[in-house]
């Protein structure tokens, strides 16, 4: 057997690939699934905390800036295992499904709060002056005037961070989450051969592609007519 | 002579430790066109954008149709709409059409159903001459356009009186024209003005009193053929003889 054959049986073995495949595209639709769950939740809970922010109120832009140091700063897997291995000790036991879920969120909510924070103050004051001039509210101006704004702005690296993120779904594989990394580290440990991995790549790249190039789409689509 | 429909007096303003007003008194009557003039930094634009209390001023008082601008109990949004602001750089909404941009204040400020607000939209924009540029960007319109556009967003709103903020000074020169022209048919309507801005030919041809500010004061001011000819002021003829030489 050469080299090159050897190479092929290892990643391409379409016996393994067959056998695995079923388990594979499991876990394909449920990286699916805890990636929406992650960027509905994550994202959600960013804005929501931007725009609590920009009420300017000091202690509590305290508490946000807090919490979302604290999550850009921690490795998402540390936050995964506290969360799964660490709060049971409290009484309180999450699915790893869960765990992950949690702990990704939270990241991303950190990032993206961030993100609509920086595109909110990119907005020209003079946009606000000219709202409050012709008699709109703080709330008038800040969401039909100054958010649509920023979010038009901060799309492109809003959709970075998200796809990051959403990508760290296969470190849920570390607490015995069946997603596609899990599927196909599981596929190698019984066949003893990587070719699971190489499904599970592929299946990580018919996923994310077309999220890329969506991506792509709705930058081009929410840009301003010139 | 009719009542002062714009009265601000003892307006001081610091920004800090910097004081930029320093105790201003202006009134301007109904129908009057009161234009604003004086070196960058001399206060004339926060005095304005004080009247609106886009800047809240540190003491002094201000009344704009008979309302106390400065009255924790005055409902500012409402007395905001009698008070139009046209800005040096439009500000207009880019993610709005420039109907968008004009019926917005009318819909949410005034409740307006979106056909009405769009009716008396168009009705604005066709004053400022625009009326075919309505499903227009800003992005798309020159800069006089949007200029034009904003005054449209300001006077749908029938305000009182018309602050203008350096309305020309982002513009390039052969774009100036339009926006004065809309200023002037404006003015021919009867509309309240006041206006900053280095404008001096349309000064002369159309305002009824000049006020010349530097150093946070008023030094000096009077009907344009006393100001600009006859100034009784070194500052003011300081001024004067520097823009004339331009």
């Amino acid at each position: 057997m050469t080299n090159w054959d050897r190479f092929l049986d290892s990643f391409f073995n379409a016996r393994v690939a067959a056998e695995y495949l079923p388990k594979i595209i499991e876990g394909f639709w449920l990286t699916i699934l805890l990636a929406a769950c992650i960027i509905l939740a994550g994202v959600a809970a960013g804005l929501a905390l931007a725009v609590l922010r920009s009420l300017g109120i000091r202690v509590l832009n305290w508490a946000i800036i807090f919490v979302v140091d604290l999550f850009r700063a921690l490795p998402p897997l540390v936050i995964i295992a506290l969360l799964y291995f660490g709060l049971p000790a409290a009484g309180l036991s999450l699915s790893g499904f869960a765990a992950a879920w949690l702990a990704l969120s939270l990241v991303l909510m950190a990032f993206t709060e961030e993100i609509f924070w920086a595109g909110i103050t990119a907005v020209p004051k003079g946009q606000w002056e000219a709202a409050r001039s012709t008699g709109l509210g703080f709330l008038d101006t800040f969401t039909l005037v100054v958010l649509p704004q920023a979010v038009r702005m901060v799309i492109p690296p809003l959709t970075n961070r998200t796809i990051a993120i959403t990508k760290g779904t296969a470190l849920a594989s570390v607490v015995a989450v069946q997603e596609i990394l899990g599927a196909a580290q599981a596929g190698v440990s019984f066949s003893f051969n990587p070719t699971p991995l190489t499904l599970g790549a592929v299946a990580y790249l018919v996923l994310f592609l077309p999220v890329v190039i969506l991506g792509r789409w709705v930058e081009t689509r929410f840009a301003w007519k010139r | 002579m009719s009542a002062a429909i714009v009265e601000a007096r003892g307006v001081h303003k610091y920004f800090g430790g910097l004081h930029v007003l320093k105790g201003v008194d202006l009134a301007v009557r109904e129908r009057e066109l009161v234009f604003v003039i004086g070196p960058s930094g001399s206060g004339k634009s926060t005095l304005l954008r004080c009247l609106n209390r886009l800047e809240e001023p540190s003491d002094g008082s201000i009344t704009v149709d008979g309302i106390d601008m400065l009255d924790r109990r005055t409902d500012i949004n409402k007395a905001r709409q009698r008070i139009g602001m046209v800005f040096q750089s439009f500000n207009l909404y880019p993610h709005m059409t420039a109907l968008g941009n004009v019926a917005l204040a009318l819909r949410r400020v005034q409740g307006m159903s979106r056909a009405a607000a769009e009716a008396r939209a168009r009705q604005a924009l066709e004053r400022v001459h625009l009326a075919d540029r309505a499903g227009h960007y800003p992005g798309q319109l020159s800069g006089g356009q949007q200029q034009r556009v904003a005054i449209a967003r300001a006077i749908a709103l029938e305000p009182r009186v018309m602050l203008f903020d350096e309305p020309t000074s982002a513009l390039d020169p052969e774009l100036v024209g339009g926006v004065l022209q809309a200023m002037r048919e404006l003015r021919e309507s009867g509309m309240t003005m006041v206006v900053v801005s280095h404008e001096m030919g349309f000064a002369r041809a159309a305002a009824d009193r000049v006020v010349f500010m530097d150093g946070g004061r008023i030094v000096e001011e009077g009907p344009p053929e006393a100001i600009f000819g006859n100034p009784q002021q070194e500052r003011t003829r300081a001024f004067i003889g520097q823009i004339e030489r331009h």
